[in-house]
């Protein structure tokens, strides 16, 4: 286990290393650079001042220098200097991770709560009109992009309550944002619910055919105790590994969410930050990002190991 | 025909115009929530040319003089004092003089004098070290000589030759005074004004927050405590905020004629007026690459396009057809319908004009088999996409193969000016309904806006002229034979003028909508919230 802890993490490395590598090349073959979209809002392109602002920002050096000074930068947690605020970049991405990540792990919890119950009842109760139903809700959580069901949401909010649910960026306190960011969480969650309670339901459906299962009944074990003690606790290792992936998704796949609720999070920054192409601000950001979805699956892996002993991790 | 609600609230508004607003009791307090629509470039006015930075920046700066916030035209006559508490021409009309207001205070408790009115003007006109970032705007100023002082409350223009609508081009709020003391940098991240309002905080992508100057120097003002401005870049999510209540005020021009009905069916107590934006779809056409270095192809081109097709299309029939000047009645230059008649593509006879088109078309080998290919170029936003498509069907009609070529908004300009393009569908905005503005800013030979990089001397040799024309009907005289010579090059013709409707709460009260120009009335220093 220590050895292959141990190349897990060198692996890791080259994998952030290659990441950082990849970013950085493409966003400098991306046509347009800053400058270009610093001169854009001005209507014109001055080629003088353009090459001064190149020079300021360092972007006349020749890549590797530019590479370097970014790693070096990276290593003593310098992050840059935003293009466009003109700010620190670190102060541009901090305040914006705390309000993804809230709603990534709200959406996580919608997923879950709602997608594994409904899974397993919908396995237990299969072929009945129950499962149907829940399966009709569960491909129609699948089929529905969740920005127009997030328009949907708050075209009902403001017809029938006649208020908007947006965010503030000064709720006053946990509770008030987490409840303002429960509606545009359970959007987003709605959509993993319906993968979560598809994978479960056909997960639960092939262990409830397995013979230790019979065993259990024919020892007389309750069908709760069954369903619950003996079925889920198998069924629900690839369930594990899709939320991983889900969750790693959703820091990605907040953008739409974020951008129809108005909440200024990582997400929808990071494609504003790709639009402005504000390198310092998308290099750390996607860094960011990799070594989260990085992370996050190295942690599924552990999980896996511990759910199933049959896995070991010798070789 | 406009829906009976629509028509209502219209009314509404202009009964509540005839109001004297001076008589009602204004209150004090509360904050102004507006909606921006995108993320805002930088705070710097001066270095910006898109109302995503005037609109919310407007407010902490002060002119030398101004278009009165009150009136929903701007022209000379509608140009009241600000900084300078008055201003004269001598009698060469070389030289205008302001005597500036005393005991003015920066937000940072400095004086305010000529020197920082000096110091502008020296960064707009390349004659200071701190010099802009980006200049958009330098073309204005080509006619100051320089800017001198006499003492501290005294700034005198010294120009090259007479310009008499020089006064104009102070009044507008692209030209806010900065203080000299601080670098052009700071004023692009943390501006500093005069103005009624002081900058508290800009969160990129999210908000701008302004809170009420206590030492404004017009004594009682601003009424309001302090003006939120939040992002929002989802155009349903922003409008259905407004009809929430969340906002005081929509976005300038941001409730397209479609959109208007369902805004006042939601919110029937909102004041909506639908105004012209002094922004026009235009097509800039690349005359130095094929196939465009052919007139014939460009008198074509020009003999195909309907113009009322668009404007029934995008805005219902409530946008204008004109030429390079807002027609009447809210623009003060246009040239009336009878003679832009006259103007080449201008026929009403589209059938007629696209016979023509064709036989050229047909002359020069081409036919409905062996079209031109083309790529229309736009940038990849609606607004511009939308009327390219129009564009691209109506030259089907002539045996032209368009190609929707849709490029990254960001480097939209970038391209343009490298002149990768060989035709493309453009919007622009003018800051004051002043031929000296338009004219200069988009065909001069000179200029950095001019995007198609047209030149022609003897076009520019005319807006030099009715620059120094004082007769105003002598003026329109040259302006409209600059007019037909621009039709006749294809330089940059102008397809419509958009119109867009600007909402407000009941609440929201002493804010007049300026109708020529949706760039110099975002002082808020007389509105007021009645709740």
């Amino acid at each position: 286990m220590g050895a292959y802890l141990v190349r897990r993490l060198a692996l890791m490395m080259l994998t952030l290393f290659g990441i950082s590598v990849l970013i950085f090349v493409l966003l400098r073959i991306v046509p347009g650079n800053i400058t270009d979209i610093i001169f854009d809002s001005a209507g014109f392109v001055n080629e003088r001042q353009k090459k001064k602002i190149e020079r300021e920002l360092g972007l006349d050096q020749p890549i590797v220098t530019q590479y370097g000074r970014w790693i070096a930068g990276l290593a003593k947690g310098d992050l840059g200097y935003a293009y466009v605020s003109e700010k620190p970049a670190i102060d541009e991405i901090l305040p914006r991770i705390p309000v993804t990540a809230k709603l990534a792990v709200l959406a996580l919890f919608f997923s879950v709560i709602i997608g594994v119950p409904l899974g397993v009842v919908s396995a237990v109760r299969q072929d009945t009109t129950l499962d149907y139903v829940l399966r009709v809700i569960s491909l129609s959580g699948l089929s529905l992009p969740s920005f127009w069901l997030g328009l949907l949401i708050l075209m009902a909010f403001v017809h029938f309550l006649g208020w908007i649910p947006l965010y503030q960026s000064s709720p006053g306190n946990l509770g008030k944002e987490l409840a303002l960011l429960c509606i545009p969480a359970a959007a987003v969650g709605f959509r993993s619910s319906a993968l979560v309670m598809r994978l479960t339901r056909s997960s639960m459906l092939e262990v409830l055919r397995q013979d230790y299962i019979r065993t259990a009944r024919a020892k007389g074990a309750s069908d709760t105790s069954v369903h619950y003690d003996h079925a889920l606790r198998n069924a629900v290792l690839p369930v594990v590994t899709i939320i991983g992936i889900e969750a790693a998704f959703l820091i990605g796949g907040l953008i739409v969410t974020e951008t129809v609720f108005n909440i200024p999070g990582v997400a929808r920054f990071l494609v504003e930050a790709i639009r402005w192409r504000d390198y310092p601000i998308v290099q750390n950001l996607v860094m960011f990002i990799a070594i989260v979805v990085v992370v996050v699956n190295f942690l599924v892996d552990m999980t896996y190991a511990m759910l199933d002993p049959r896995i070991r991790y010798e070789g | 025909m406009l829906p009976k609600h629509v028509l209502a609230v219209a009314v509404a508004f202009a009964i509540a115009g005839l109001a004297p607003v001076a008589a009602l009791a204004q209150k004090h307090g509360g904050t102004l929530r507006i909606y921006h629509r995108d993320n805002l470039p930088s705070a710097s006015i001066h270095e910006e040319a898109t109302i995503s930075t005037v609109m919310p920046f407007m407010g902490i700066f002060n002119n030398l003089v101004l278009y009165d916030q009150s009136k929903k035209l701007n022209t000379p006559d509608t140009i009241v004092p600000d900084l300078a508490e008055s201003w004269s021409w001598d009698a060469t009309r070389t030289r205008l003089t302001f005597k500036l207001r005393q005991g003015v205070k920066w937000h940072d408790g400095k004086p305010f004098t000529a020197k920082d009115v000096q110091c502008t003007w020296n960064r707009l006109t390349g004659k200071d070290k701190d010099e802009f970032r980006k200049n958009p705007r330098a073309i204005w100023w080509h006619n100051v000589k320089e800017v001198t002082v006499n003492g501290d409350h005294e700034a005198t223009f010294v120009l090259n030759r007479p310009q008499p609508s020089f006064l104009s081009l102070f009044a507008t709020g692209y030209s806010p005074v900065y203080p000299c003391h601080v670098s052009t940098q700071v004023m692009r991240t943390n501006p500093i004004g005069t103005g009624p309002f002081k900058f508290a905080e800009f969160k990129r992508g999210e908000s701008v927050k302004f809170v009420r100057n206590p030492d404004y120097w017009k004594k009682g003002r601003p009424y309001v405590d302090a003006i939120e401005w939040k992002v929002i870049e989802s155009l349903s999510t922003r409008v259905l905020a407004f009809v929430a209540g969340e906002f005081d005020m929509t976005w300038v021009g941001d409730v397209s004629i479609p959109l208007l009905k369902d805004v006042t069916a939601q919110a029937p107590k909102a004041i909506c007026e639908v105004s012209p934006e002094y922004v026009s779809g235009n097509l800039i056409i690349n005359p130095k690459a094929a196939p465009f270095n052919n007139a014939q192809i460009r008198k074509a081109m020009a003999l195909a396009i309907d113009r009322k097709a668009f404007v029934d299309i995008l805005f219902q029939g409530k946008a204008d057809i004109s030429g390079v000047m807002l027609p009447a009645p809210e623009g003060q230059w246009g040239m009336p319908p009878e003679v832009m008649r006259t103007v080449p593509g201008y026929g009403t006879d589209i059938a007629k004009n696209r016979a023509e088109a064709r036989k050229i078309m047909e002359g020069l080998g081409y036919s409905a088999s062996n079209p031109l290919k083309l790529k229309i170029s736009t940038r990849n936003i609606p607004i511009y996409r939308d009327p390219s498509v129009i564009l691209i069907d109506q030259l089907k009609q002539i045996h032209v193969a368009g190609e929707l070529e849709v490029i990254d908004t960001s480097i939209w300009h970038a391209k343009v000016t490298r002149g990768e393009f060989s035709v493309g569908m453009n919007l622009t905005g003018v800051g004051v309904d002043d031929p000296d503005v338009n004219l200069y800013e988009n065909y001069a030979c000179s200029s950095e806006r001019n995007l198609t990089k047209y030149c022609n001397k003897e076009v520019d040799a005319l807006i030099d002229k009715q620059s120094q024309e004082g007769d105003v009907a002598k003026r329109k005289a040259i302006v409209w034979e600059i007019e037909k010579k621009l039709a006749e090059d294809l330089a940059r013709p102008i397809v419509y003028y958009r119109r867009g409707g600007t909402c407000w709460q009941p609440h929201l009260k002493g804010f007049v909508l300026h109708h020529n120009s949706i760039y110099n009335n975002w002082r808020f220093e007389d509105v007021w919230l009645d709740k």
